[in-house]
């Protein structure tokens, strides 16, 4: 216990550390099995079904497939290169969720209060944009280092792609910060509190649409995403830069595209969805909305029973009432005095992540894939131009709004 | 030993490393993730100092956009190993004396700081890394050097402009 009242900082923060790697794991895969079952409702099929009660084992079945699959290194890769690439790829992934806060809570552990985050930085936008501008690097190496055709097309398409709409990204969040007047993430989210007129949450996403619109259109084809994943076109490119890769290496490049889907998404939230913020107000009338994150997980919870108890699957049959009576309690769990004011944050932020997530996955399962030159020209011509001037006419308005 | 002086010694390990790799390795893609990976110590370094917005910056700028380019262009080049040559005339010469110049000049300076640090620490007057706020950092770069400021972006303009001229010769 010495080590632990002497770092109690950095055990606090191993912890928290801890906490969030199992969850965002957890999500990623259990990510995988929302998109395919979303995109299989859309194109009128079921998607996986048979591994596990509605398929929800399949995310384990995959894990284990990769990890068992023959781990081919090409004899031609440059080797050091060709192994560190899917690495840097998941870990900065991985690395930019630390800076996301999920709640304005302040929670202890071990007797040590601390903040709904891993790391509370004043600057922490430009360093989860630092953190993530070098993702490109596990892309264009894996490209490179294959040491083979189709790969390096697909490091070169993606490096190019990457670079031209990081620009786009970057300048659509200026807006944001123009008005917020910080970069730390507590304080963005705080500005937008409040209501106008007294049903219009004040968050960004109102007086920035241009911006938010530019953000996710930018965000889309920076996680190389459907209709912009021209990096890994089947139809041109094999698989594009993870051709060569096998095994869990790529299992790890997946896993990194999909981490990257969900830091994106977090950024859209904290930045133009009013973060952890509730869409009411805060006055007595409203106070029954303290009650929603128990209420949505009890009625969750009957459903589940209900919709196992009726299923035709067996395993079903067994498994869907238990996790419905564990979803039950852990919505009981939310009406104690003394969980229900922490857990309000984090409910309404995975809410609002969940939210977009499930617009990229439907984006997917509508939109045809775009050609190269129509991905560049848009980037250039439509998008950079579009974010220049919610730019001017974001710092125009703020100019004049100053007192004098 | 603290946490910072063990992070610093593994930043400063990885700086130096990285710095004999650019120069050492044959092929090119090799050298630029070795400048990467210096700019990315020298990045941690800055955070050890409370420079969070320049150590942001210094990954955002170069190691995001500068040596992504660099890779990029290597890739579409195909650029091959490079072909080792002896010590051509002018670095043994010049070079190799301009480097030892350069490295007791460090030496000196170093220690004759390391002694002003001491002499302070000794007095009372212990000069802590002060922490550089956004807000002050553009309050300084938007007033008092604004003129360099300008200046660089006209130099930028300038850059795109060759370049452009450059591309329409080709096309």
């Amino acid at each position: 216990m010495d080590f632990v009242t002497q770092h109690p900082v950095l055990v606090v923060s191993l912890i928290k550390i801890a906490i969030a790697l199992f969850v965002v794991m957890t999500a990623l895969a259990y990510l995988t099995w929302f998109e395919r079952k979303v995109v299989a409702r859309i194109q009128s099929r079921w998607g996986p079904y048979w591994v596990g009660p509605h398929g929800l084992l399949q995310p384990l079945a995959d894990g284990i497939k990769f990890l068992f699959k023959e781990d081919v290194i090409p004899p031609a890769a440059d080797k050091v290169t060709y192994l560190l690439a899917p690495f840097l790829a998941l870990a900065l992934a991985l690395t930019t969720l630390a800076l996301i806060p999920i709640g304005p809570a302040t929670i202890s552990i071990l007797g040590q209060p601390t903040q709904l985050v891993i790391s509370h930085s004043p600057v922490g936008l430009i360093l989860l944009f630092a953190i993530s501008s070098i993702g490109v690097y596990g892309v264009a190496l894996a490209g490179w280092s294959s040491n083979s055709k189709y790969p390096l097309l697909g490091g070169l398409r993606s490096s190019a792609q990457m670079i031209s709409y990081e620009v786009s990204l970057t300048l659509s969040v200026v807006g944001v910060l123009l008005i917020a007047g910080s970069l730390d993430f507590y304080n963005i989210v705080g500005g937008q509190s409040g209501h106008w007129w007294h049903f219009l949450p004040k968050w960004h996403v109102f007086p920035q649409f241009l911006g938010f619109i530019c953000y996710l259109t930018a965000a889309i084809a920076e996680t190389n995403r459907v209709p912009f994943d021209l990096p890994e076109a089947e139809t041109e490119l094999v698989a594009g830069f993870h051709t060569e890769y096998s095994s869990f290496k790529f299992a790890m490049f997946f896993m990194a595209e999909y981490g990257n889907m969900i830091t994106v998404s977090c950024l859209a939230t904290l930045l133009f969805l009013g973060g952890w913020l509730s869409p009411f107000p805060e006055t007595g009338a409203w106070r029954w909305q303290l009650y929603l994150p128990a209420a949505g997980l009890i009625i969750g919870g009957i459903a589940l029973i209900i919709g196992g108890l009726r299923s035709v699957q067996w395993n079903a049959k067994a498994v869907f009432p238990v996790l419905g009576i564990i979803c039950i309690g852990v919505g009981y769990l939310c009406t104690w005095q003394s969980v229900m004011p922490v857990i309000q944050g984090p409910f309404w932020f995975i809410a609002k992540v969940f939210f977009l997530l499930f617009f990229y996955v439907w984006a997917r399962g509508t939109l045809p894939r775009f050609r190269y030159d129509q991905l560049m020209a848009f980037g250039w011509k439509f998008l950079l131009p579009l974010a220049l001037i919610n730019l001017v006419g974001t710092s125009l308005v703020e100019v004049l709004r100053l007192p004098r | 030993m603290s946490v910072a002086m063990l992070v610093f010694f593994a930043c400063g390990v990885m700086a130096v490393l990285g710095a004999i790799g650019l120069i050492l390795a044959r092929e090119p893609v090799h050298s630029a993730l070795s400048l990467v990976l210096v700019m990315v110590a020298l990045a941690v370094l800055y955070l050890l100092l409370g420079a969070a917005f320049i150590a942001a910056i210094q990954i955002l700028v170069y190691a995001g956009a500068v040596m992504v380019l660099f890779i990029f262009v290597i890739m579409l080049l195909n650029a091959g190993v490079e072909v080792r040559t002896n010590l051509s005339r002018l670095a043994r010469w010049v070079g190799i004396p301009l480097a030892i110049v350069f490295l007791v000049e460090m030496a000196y300076a170093m220690s004759r700081e390391y002694g002003a640090r001491t002499a302070m620490a000794a007095g009372g007057a212990a000069a802590g890394p002060v922490p550089a706020s956004t807000q002050a950092l553009s309050m300084k770069l938007f007033t008092e050097f604004v003129l360099p400021f300008e200046l660089t972006s006209i130099l930028i303009l300038i850059a795109i402009l060759g370049a452009l001229v450059l591309a329409k010769k080709e096309a």
